[in-house]
């Protein structure tokens, strides 16, 4: 029997997951696919939005600015990459501009630290690609960016080695109440456990309707990108965002951690929340407006395009509620959900200390983590680390400098591999212009090698993603 | 008339033979095409390249070809037998692996050396 | 941190950095090492298995591995000291090399002269933008090359090929011959980006459709590819509604194109020549960066490897000139050579004049597929050369040689033009 069991396994599970791996509880965490960090986690902005967006005095509001407080020392701990950058809203006309003072009144309100509206020569200071045509902008110094995936992986591995009971590939399909607990069910396992925390995602709606009553209903809504890459001008130094207007939110460009630039997201409403495919007409739409902003932007420079898909609801707000029987919905966790990850999470305990839960801390509790990445090291911590282990002096990813070291190292962790693009979120090969092309049948070789199982098994990412189908042949193999 | 693209060489000439006045062909660059034009048109060759199982060298196969083009019809024969084919390093440049491969009269042979310190 | 010195480093052990290696020893060069990341010599030769290499050099048709060896046999017939495993992580303009290998960590080198052979690397799916979903079984062409021969692997049974690079063609027949289907060869643009005998031997041999004027507009399948849409494009390249149909497949190769592995020549201040994505080079293939020289893939994609051997004996010869101080390129006037109406490009794309030039070898790639065609080179608006080709196309990279007399009618201060002509 489980004290608590996690149902998905995003950047909300994973908050949620090491907060609680402090107490002396016993833990579960159900995640439907092969690794974690593999619904909306994987594919978004990237922002740590500084809080002006949400309704004041909105409890939407309130973990944002608190998300985007703690992010920075969160981040250092679990040794994920964090940049303050800063952000600006672009304003473009008188109507625009007015808008930029009802968002700062907005931010001051919600407590965003050191709002400023800047006029136009100081925003084309800040900015000098910008779109000349602009009037002014919203500065707001505590916006960041992050790599959400990354991030999620160095919670969840604190968490699972502190003692959470992570399961993979294990998919809720029917939860019911039982006298004094839940019974979880997946496709080949049955749980127990007294509480249930639904982070689930797009799958939350459906869990929480076989748990309690319906209350809330998600509009799974797309959002495409384009990732230019690197070191192609024009560059930008910020995260910049259009006003919101009647035309919708905007497009946003940004750098990225590893210095590309990120253009998107545009809004679509589909059926099926899993359904990350881009379109023409999708991107054409984002690189129209983006122009708006950054009109140079060289779009023939894209290494990758991507989509994701918002787990919105009919009202603008997250749907976090706690229910009876120790039921707890973090759902609908939408934009600006990462930023808020680390407040929701420590929200999340109140609610369940609230609904009784004892929370007693453990012992020799560690959460920090460290990951070696030889590109980041300085010249003497290079040659040292070759000469203790020869693996780092072998180049996998080119594009990135991912060493072979670096892949064994990610092998070992708490939550071991067992894909390519699971490298690549724990290392970052792949990452590069070449998208893997180059290094994808380096890392598969070096899998299969460690997980000593023929290549055929390698995946490129979810169950079912094969790479290769085995040797070509057979016959005189024995 | 058939028109066809001389593959002798990568200038790629675009050759015009003529069937009824004994394959005459025109369009070539140098005597190689005119060759190729009749040949293509009566008995078409081809060189086949491929790999082989190896041993013993620490790589998984071992690049091959034939020593001449073999007739076009005998491809997939040719192919067939490469397939089925296991080699053991030491390997040189050149050395026949298969004579007369499928009775082709051309050889079967490796296009690298390898030498036996592989596992 | 221990700091090595070489007269002369060549980063990259393809046919390239052997050339170059190669004729610099033999100019006099005695401080010499070939960098190269991989464990063997030879670059991507030592994957193209297949036959059509060495015509030109060798007047002999051999695969990729053959011409490799035989310029392997070369270096290692000299006191070249190669590096294997040896990656090049950074170059700065005063050519110290950041360099890492499991066998000697991590190390500098200071170089008196480098030549640049890194070569090129594939287009992915990113630079073509083809929308849909992301499964695994989408690979460029060389990737699945490396899988099949010389992983020995499988990469799947019903293919599709996007984009007809030579190396798309090359990889139609081998996994034809591996017992693949492959259904169709899809090219967006009127005419093949192949060599002809490429399209012959490869397509039309194994009943292969090559669906020009043709993209695919779709990518389909959640965790492994099931199928793509093809659509017919119009003029501006955009597709005609209505033509799309779907093709189911589990595998898509990647052919379209290959770009120059610019990121070290970044690194070190080399200017860069947008068409051809790899640096600007002078007559004697030296970048604006002095004492750094490049050649083969890198400076721009070539088609034949022994155009990539001569190229390369040259840039050694020239780095050799350069490390006795013959040569003073700061000498002469600089000429700007300029790619006018059919030519997408020239390498070099600028010289220093100088009397002792013997020849110039430019080499350039025209925009269009054309039959009996003239290049006119022209200095200060006269023509002061004429070259005849019964047939050109943009897949198969031109030379021209401009011999000293023609040289000297260069007028100074003007542009060196070429352009290419209808010959009536
Ligand atoms: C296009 C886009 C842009 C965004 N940009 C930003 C931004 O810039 N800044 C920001 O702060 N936020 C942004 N967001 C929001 C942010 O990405 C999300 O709020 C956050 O990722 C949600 O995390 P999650 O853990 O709730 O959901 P997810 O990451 O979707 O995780 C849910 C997990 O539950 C699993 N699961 C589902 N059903 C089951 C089941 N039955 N059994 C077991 N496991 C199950 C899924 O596989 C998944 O791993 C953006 C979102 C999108 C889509
Ligand atoms: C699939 C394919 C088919 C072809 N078919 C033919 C044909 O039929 N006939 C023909 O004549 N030509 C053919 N070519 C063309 C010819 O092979 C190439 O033009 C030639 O190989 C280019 O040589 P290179 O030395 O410039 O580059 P490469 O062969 O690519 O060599 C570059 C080397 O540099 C190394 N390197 C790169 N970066 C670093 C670094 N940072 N540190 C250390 N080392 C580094 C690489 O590992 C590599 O070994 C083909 C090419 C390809 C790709
Ligand atoms: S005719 Fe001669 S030049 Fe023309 S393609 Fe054939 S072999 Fe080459």
């Amino acid at each position: 029997m489980y004290d608590i069991a996690i149902i998905g396994a995003g950047i909300i599970g994973a908050s949620v997951a090491y907060e609680l791996s402090r107490y002396r509880l016993k833990i579960l965490w159900l995640e439907k696919e092969n690794d974690v960090s593999l619904g909306a986690t994987r594919a978004n902005s990237a922002i740590v939005h500084a809080g002006y967006d949400p309704p004041a005095g909105s409890r939407m509001a309130r973990l944002n600015v608190e998300g985007t407080r703690l992010m920075p020392a969160l981040c250092e701990a679990v040794d994920a990459h964090y940049k303050n950058t800063g952000s600006l809203v672009l304003a473009f006309d008188e109507r625009d501009r007015s808008t930029l003072r009802s968002l700062k009144e907005q931010g001051d309100a919600n407590g965003v630290p050191g709002l400023q509206v800047l006029n136009r020569e100081e925003t084309l200071a800040r900015e000098p690609a910008l779109n000349p045509d602009i009037v002014g902008s919203l500065y707001a110094p505590s916006a960041g960016i992050i790599l959400p995936w990354e991030l999620t992986l160095g919670l969840a591995e604190v968490a699972v080695r502190e003692g959470v009971d992570l399961r993979l590939r294990q998919e809720l399909q029917t939860i019911r109440y039982e006298a004094d607990h839940w019974k979880l069910e997946t496709q080949n396992e049955t749980y127990q456990a007294r509480r249930v925390i639904n982070a689930a995602g797009q799958g939350a709606e459906k869990i929480h309707r076989q748990a309690t009553e319906p209350a809330f209903h998600l509009l799974p809504t797309r959002g495409e990108y384009y990732l230019l890459d690197k070191a192609v001008d024009p560059q930008v130094s910020h995260v910049l965002f259009q006003c919101p207007g009647p035309l919708g939110k905007g497009i946003l460009v940004t750098p990225t951690i590893h210095g590309n630039t990120l253009i998107g997201p545009n809004a679509e409403l589909i059926e099926d929340g899993e359904d990350t495919s881009t379109t023409y007409a999708g991107l054409a739409e984002v690189a129209q407006k983006a122009r708006r902003s950054v009109p140079n932007l060289r779009f023939g420079e894209n290494i990758r395009h991507f989509s994701g898909v918002r787990a919105n609801r009919e009202v603008d707000d997250f749907y976090i509620a706690m229910h009876d029987k120790g039921f707890l919905d973090l759902a609908a966790i939408k934009s600006p959900g990462l930023s808020a990850a680390p407040a929701i999470a420590l929200y999340a305990r109140e609610l369940l200390e609230a609904d009784g839960l004892e929370v007693q801390p453990r012992e020799g509790w560690n959460g920090r983590r460290k990951v070696r990445r030889f590109a980041e090291r300085s010249p003497e911590d290079k040659a040292a680390m070759v000469d203790a282990n020869p693996a780092f002096g072998r180049v996998i990813c080119r594009c990135q400098t991912i060493t072979e070291g670096e892949i064994l190292e990610a092998i070992r962790s708490p939550i071991p591999p067992v894909s390519i693009d699971a490298i690549k979120r724990r290392t970052g090969a792949g990452l590069g212009r070449c998208q893997g092309g180059f290094c994808g049948p380096r890392v598969l070789e070096i899998l299969s090698r460690e997980l000593g199982v023929d290549p055929a098994e390698i995946l490129q990412d979810k169950d079912g993603s094969y790479i290769v189908l085995g040797d070509n042949r057979p016959e005189v193999r024995i | 008339m058939k028109e066809l693209i001389c593959i002798v060489c990568p200038r790629g000439c675009h050759l015009k033979v003529d069937e009824n006045d004994d394959y005459k062909v025109t369009g070539h660059r140098c005597a190689r095409g005119v060759l190729y034009g009749y040949q293509e048109m009566t008995a078409p060759t081809r060189v086949v390249t491929s790999t082989v199982v190896l041993e013993n060298a620490g790589e998984e196969r071992c690049p091959v070809r034939t020593s001449q083009a073999v007739p076009k019809a005998k491809m997939f024969e040719v192919i067939d037998i490469v397939r089925k084919l296991k080699i053991s390093a030491p390997v040189s440049l050149g050395q026949v692996l298969v004579p007369d491969i499928a009775g082709s009269g051309a050889d079967l042979i490796a296009t690298r050396s390898f030498s036996g310190t592989g596992n | 941190m221990k700091t090595q010195q070489y007269d002369l480093v060549v980063i990259g052990g393809g046919p390239a950095g052997m050339a170059a290696a190669v004729s610099a020893y033999d100019q006099g060069v005695r401080s010499i090492v070939i960098l190269e990341r991989d464990k063997q010599l030879g670059g991507i030769l030592n994957q193209c298995i297949h036959n059509g290499f060495g015509l030109h050099h060798f007047k002999e048709e051999l695969s990729g591995p053959e011409y490799a060896e035989r310029y392997i046999k070369d270096v290692r017939a000299r006191d070249i000291e190669v590096r294997l495993e040896s990656m090049v992580l950074d170059l700065n303009s005063e050519r110290i090399i950041q360099l890492v290998s499991p066998s000697h960590g991590f190390e500098l080198i200071e170089a008196k002269a480098v030549i640049l052979a890194m070569g090129s690397r594939e287009r992915a799916r990113g630079g073509i933008g083809t929308p849909g979903t992301r499964p695994a079984g989408v690979l460029t062409a060389g990737a699945a090359q490396r899988y099949v021969n010389l992983e020995g692997q499988r990469v799947g049974e019903n293919i599709v090929i996007l984009g007809s690079g030579d190396i798309g063609l090359i990889m139609a027949r081998r996994l034809s011959l591996e017992g693949c289907k492959v259904h169709a060869c899809v090219e967006i643009m009127s005419e093949p980006g192949g060599l002809a005998r490429n399209i012959v031997q490869c397509l039309q041999d194994f009943d292969i459709p090559l669906l020009l004027s043709h993209t695919v507009t779709r990518i389909e399948g959640k965790k492994r590819i099931e199928a793509v849409h093809i659509a017919k494009v119009d003029m501006q390249m955009r597709p005609i509604p209505g033509t799309e149909r779907r093709v189911a497949c589990d595998t898509l190769l990647l052919s379209v194109g290959l770009i120059p592995e610019n990121e070290l020549s970044r690194a070190a201040g080399v200017e860069l020549d947008n068409r051809t994505k790899g640096p600007q080079v002078f007559e004697n293939l030296q970048t604006s960066v002095p004492g750094v020289f490049a050649c083969g893939n890198v400076l721009h994609i070539h088609d034949l490897v022994d155009h990539v051997s001569d190229e390369s004996a040259r840039a050694g010869r020239a780095a050799a000139a350069y490390l006795s101080k013959q040569t003073d390129t700061a000498g002469g006037d600089l000429i700007a050579l300029e790619a006018g109406r059919g030519l997408r490009y020239t390498v070099p794309q600028r010289l220093h004049l100088r009397p002792d030039l013997e020849k110039l070898d430019i080499f350039f790639r025209v925009t269009h597929t054309a039959e009996e065609q003239k290049i006119i080179v022209e200095s200060g608006g006269k023509q002061i050369a004429l070259f005849r080709r019964v047939h050109v196309a943009p897949g198969e990279m031109e030379k021209i040689t401009l011999p000293a007399k023609v040289l000297a009618e260069i007028q100074p201060g003007a542009k060196l033009s070429l352009r290419l002509e209808a010959a009536l």
